[in-house]
Order: structure tokens, then C-alpha cells, then sequence
């Protein structure tokens, strides 16, 4: 029974970890403009960050053949001529960490021809490093509820 | 729980033992298998576009990853179509035992290469070239052609089927994922076996053939060689085999104590990693470095591929681990305790696909309708532009595998260091830091 609560309430750390709000600090939005070089099959520069609420200018210029840039979780893209450049503004209303991708088929390496857009601090990736340690030690308290289990079953099963 | 033998159905043991079911799963992917080939090789050189990268990397694997082998272990083995025209050849039929055999060489597969390092080797020569073959169709075709012609040709030669057994690069994982599936194939009382005469579940008889996986039923503890074909439910005159539904990772409680095993948890653990930091990393300069075969930046790439599995990952675990001993001692306990890596790595690759396979799912349909890339529209989907899937719940979903993957490695930790009369706390701190790592890699 104790190890059975002591489960719940690792589930329940759980949640909190994985879903409570963080407190966010206020910035001044921003006008921030990037100039990212498309190549087969890269972005350059390759990982760009701004704060929530900035006013995100991007000026794609590729260097060889056509290529897109999509960011996921934006939904939004923009695509570039082979030595032409092409704009794409908004505002970085979403937090957290997104992949950007070439949307447009380039070569070989086109599905994987990808960046990466941080929104103030990837969250995300702490929350799950939270998890993980809670899932580590939650463990103990897992193997003494299932061998707790067994071993009641294994008694109802001689009881039969 | 407890096991449930699926097979006291009586509709699902008829199934099972007939052979047609079976035979119509066979064509459709030998038909699927060897068009792909065919696609590979005259269709369109544009992989996003072109069946055989579609449907092998993207539909193929993700069914593979995601579903058959956590849920049925090698339920793919069960109807993969590569052995097939191999075995026709080598049995001299398709359905039943012919009455005259046909005379091929029938060699037992030398006794030093019984193991699983050749799959080891075969699954690295693969990863190596996987950015070119990913996603260059002419390659692709070239390697299923060649598996299919190395199938056949060790079929001539060898009895039973060699190449799923010892050489086949995808056999080699699912076999060690396979011990997770919640599916076993087992015989239901051993006395019964230890009676039989003539051992027709090894050795044929006229009901069906010879245990093709070279597996004795009645000494099976765990998946990792068994590939469900059912050919010994066919042939065993007691009714004595039993298809079971039991708890995920029942067979890691006997952790396995060789070192081929070991070698490919690292490797399948540490593949995951590279390609993950690789293929959907923001760093450009590793994506040419896979690319460009040959180069100089390629060789260092490989060297670091292979240091990272060979070298890196295992030293760390030993590190780890280490504790004075002899060295039997300490390679049956590094052995054992390495069993904990098996459903992490799995949930690696389950977290890596679900990137991939979500981002590049569209494709399928497009290729559905225009699978040459000749301009065709079948089923008048070829112009569905590239959109990513569910990218909403891709970066949960993969916390969910590798957190899960993580607790899942620890349990099994438990049960290995027991069995290894050793601390558990080292390997959980060494699936931990992976666990980090894959997680930056990918969120």
C-alpha cells in the first residue's frame, strides 16, 4: 500500500514537472532580423535564438539550388531562388525549441536538411531532464510495488 | 500477468498452422520487395519522390520500429520476403515437403562464425553508407537486390536459413529487441520434447520442414532466434508448441552473458545517437561528412562512428561497472549487466523514428499515386505537398519513449545486477547521461 502511494505521488511529481507554468521574466519584444545562407544541405547559421514576443525578420538566401525554410510549430515558410534572397516576418509568440526545415526538395540530403529555432529557453528540454531523474529514482518505489504484486498473486495463485 | 497461449484459439492455431495465410502475406511482399528494387533502380533518382525510399525507409521502418518489433518482436521475420525465393530453391517447393529433395550442398554454417558478429558487421556496413543510402534509390536498390541474391546464395550452400540467422544487417537488432515483445513462441511441457522421437520440429518430417532458424523448440528460453515461422507448430506430432501473449522483456530477466549480444546493444545504442546528432542535428558539416563517401572528412566520420560504439560507449560502461576480478569474470558480468541497454536503445529508436517518420510521412502519399516519379497520378494523391505530421506532440512523445525507455532499463537493471550479484547504481547512472544526451540531441 505505501509503495502503491509512493507511485501516485511520483506520477504526480510527474505531471507537475512535466505541465506546471514556469515563471516567465518580461522582456521587451525586439525587432530581431537574421540573414540564414541556404546550401545543400544546410543552414548557416544553422541555430538561431530570440525572445518571446520579438518581431522575427528572416532573410533566406540561397547559394545554390532552391530551398525552403518551414518551422515546425509555426507552420510558416518562405523559399529562396538559387542566389536570390526571400523574407519571412512574425512574431515568436510560441516558446520553446523548434526544428527548422528545407521545404523544398533540393538533393540526396533534402529530408535532412535542417536548423533550429529557440524561442527564449527550451523548456521542454528540462522539464525532461526533470523526468528523467524523477523516473530514475521513481524505480525503488515501481520494483517494490510490482514485487508486492507478484507476490500477492503468487499467494492467490497457491490459494487456488 | 501471466502468459496466455494465443494459440488455444482454435481459429488463430488453424491460422497458424495453415500455409496459405501465409503464402499470400509472402507475395504481396515479395512483389512490394522486389519492386522497390525495380523503383530503386529506373525510377526516379529524386528520393523523396521514389518508392523505394518511401516505402523501405520511411513506411517500412516506421511499421518496423514502432509496431512490429516492440509489440511483435520478429513478427517482421515471420513474413519477410528476402529468404523466400532462396528457401523455394533450397526445399525444391513452395508449400509442403517435397517427396525428393533437391541435392545443394546443405553445409552446417561454420561453428566460429555461430554467433551474431557477422550482423554486427553487416548492420555497421549499412550504418556507415546509411546518408547515401537513406536517401539515394539507385543504392537502395542495389543493397535490397543484394540481400536478396546473398539470401539466395547462402541458401544453395548452407542448410536452413544462413543469412537470417547470421548475416541479415535488420535480423541482428530485431533479434535482440525481440526479448522485449510482449509475443513468444515456446513449447508448453519439456518432458514431452525430451521423449519425442526424431525431433521432427529440428529435423522435418512430412507435415513441414526442419526448424529454418536451426532452433531446437524445446531448449527455447528466449526470442532472439526464433523468427516465428511457425514451421514447428506445423511439424510437432504432440501439439506441444504454444504461441503466448506474456509481460514486455519477459526474456531480460535471464540476462544473456555473450558478448556478441552485448556488442550489439552498444551498437544499436550508440547508432541511434549519431544518427540523431547526425541526420536531424542542426550541424551541416556532419550531414556532408556522412554524405560525401570517400572524402577524408567521410573517414573521419566513420573512425568516430565506429570509436564512439566500439571504443567510447563500451569503455564508459565498463568504467562504470569496473571492480577488480579476473577477466572471464568481468566480461560475463559485463555481458550481463549490458542486458539493461536493450530497451533503452530501443526506445531510442523508437524516439528517433517518430521524428523522421512524422516529418517525411506525407511523402507516402505522393509516392502512392507516383512511385517511379514518372509523372503518374494512380489514386490522385501525387501532387500532396510535404507537410510535417503532428509535430505538436513530437516533442512529448519523445520525452514519453526516452524517459520510459529509461525507467524500463533501470528495471531491468535491477533484475541483471541481481542475477551479476553487483550494484545496480552504475548502470542506472550510465543510462541516465545517455538518456541526457539523446535528449538534447533531439528536443
Amino acid at each position: 500500500m505505501r509503495s502503491y502511494l509512493l507511485l501516485l505521488l511520483f506520477v504526480m511529481a510527474g505531471l507537475v514537472v512535466a505541465f506546471a507554468p514556469l515563471p516567465v521574466q518580461p522582456i521587451m519584444p525586439q525587432e530581431r532580423t537574421f540573414r540564414i545562407e541556404a546550401r545543400q544541405f544546410a543552414y548557416s547559421p544553422s541555430e538561431i535564438e530570440v525572445n518571446p514576443g520579438d518581431r522575427v525578420t528572416i532573410q533566406l538566401v540561397s547559394t545554390d539550388v532552391v530551398h525552403g525554410l518551414y518551422i515546425d510549430g509555426y507552420g510558416i515558410s518562405v523559399e529562396a531562388d538559387p542566389g536570390q534572397s526571400a523574407t519571412l516576418t512574425f512574431i515568436a509568440n510560441k516558446s520553446g525549441s523548434f526544428r527548422v526545415r528545407c521545404n523544398v526538395t533540393c538533393g540526396a540530403m533534402h529530408p535532412f536538411m535542417i536548423g533550429k529555432f529557440t524561442v527564449g529557453t527550451n523548456d521542454w528540454f528540462y522539464r525532461s531532464m526533470g523526468l528523467a531523474m524523477l523516473g530514475v529514482v521513481s524505480i525503488f518505489p515501481l520494483s517494490s510495488f510490482l514485487t508486492q504484486r507478484k507476490k500477492k498473486e503468487e499467494r492467490s495463485g497457491a490459494g487456488d | 500477468m501471466s502468459r496466455i497461449e494465443l494459440t488455444g484459439n482454435p481459429f488463430v492455431k488453424s491460422a497458424l498452422k495453415n500455409r496459405w495465410p501465409q503464402l499470400a502475406v509472402f507475395i504481396v511482399m515479395l512483389a512490394g520487395y522486389l519492386f522497390a528494387i525495380l523503383a530503386g533502380l529506373v525510377g526516379t533518382q529524386v528520393g523523396s519522390h521514389n518508392f523505394s525510399i518511401v516505402f523501405v525507409w520511411i513506411a517500412w521502418w516506421a511499421i518496423l520500429i514502432l509496431v512490429a518489433v516492440p509489440f511483435f518482436g520478429r513478427g517482421w521475420c515471420a513474413v519477410c520476403p528476402i529468404p523466400l525465393p532462396g528457401e523455394w530453391l533450397q526445399r525444391g517447393a513452395v508449400l509442403h515437403p517435397p517427396r525428393k529433395k533437391p541435392k545443394w550442398f546443405n553445409l552446417r554454417w561454420p561453428r566460429a562464425f555461430r554467433n551474431i558478429w557477422l550482423q554486427n558487421i553487416s548492420f555497421l556496413l549499412l550504418a556507415l553508407f546509411s546518408s547515401v543510402l537513406l536517401t539515394t534509390p539507385n543504392i537502395t536498390g542495389i543493397v535490397l537486390a543484394g540481400m536478396l541474391f546473398a539470401a539466395i546464395g547462402l541458401s544453395t550452400v548452407f542448410e536452413r536459413r544462413a543469412f537470417c540467422r547470421y548475416l541479415c544487417p535488420v535480423g541482428g537488432f530485431i533479434g535482440l529487441y525481440s526479448q522485449t515483445a510482449p509475443v513468444e513462441l515456446r513449447i508448453k511441457d519439456k518432458q514431452v520434447c525430451a521423449t519425442c522421437e526424431g525431433k521432427p520440429c529440428y529435423n522435418g518430417s512430412a507435415n513441414g520442414y526442419g526448424c529454418p532458424w536451426d532452433v531446437f523448440p524445446g531448449g527455447l528460453t528466449k526470442n532472439t532466434y526464433c523468427g516465428l515461422c511457425m514451421e514447428c507448430i506445423r511439424t510437432c506430432p504432440h501439439d506441444n508448441i504454444a504461441v503466448n501473449l506474456r509481460p514486455f522483456s519477459a526474456d531480460l530477466a535471464r540476462p544473456s552473458t555473450r558478448m556478441d549480444e552485448a556488442f550489439k546493444a552498444f551498437i544499436m545504442l550508440g547508432s541511434a545517437m549519431i544518427y540523431a546528432g547526425v541526420l536531424l542535428g542542426p550541424w551541416g558539416a556532419l550531414k556532408d561528412a556522412a554524405y560525401n563517401v570517400g572524402t577524408s572528412a567521410w573517414f573521419i566520420y566513420a573512425a568516430v562512428f565506429l570509436g564512439v560504439i566500439f571504443v567510447i560507449m563500451p569503455s564508459l560502461f565498463a568504467l562504470c561497472i569496473s571492480r577488480f576480478e579476473n577477466l572471464n569474470a568481468f566480461k560475463k558480468r559485463f555481458a550481463t549487466l549490458s542486458t539493461s541497454l536493450i530497451p533503452l536503445g530501443l526506445m531510442f529508436w523508437v524516439a528517433f523514428s517518430l521524428s523522421f517518420v512524422l516529418t517525411n510521412a506525407t511523402y507516402i502519399f505522393a509516392s502512392l499515386s507516383d512511385p517511379l516519379g514518372f509523372g503518374w497520378n494512380l489514386f490522385g494523391t501525387a501532387n500532396v505537398t510535404w507537410q510535417p505530421m503532428l509535430t505538436s506532440i513530437l516533442a512529448p512523445g519523445q520525452t514519453l519513449a526516452l524517459v520510459g525507455g529509461l525507467i524500463w532499463s533501470a528495471r531491468t537493471a535491477q533484475k541483471a545486477a541481481n542475477e551479476a550479484k553487483t550494484s545496480l547504481i552504475p548502470v542506472i547512472v550510465y543510462c541516465f547521461i545517455t538518456t541526457l544526451v539523446m535528449l538534447w540531441l533531439l528536443l
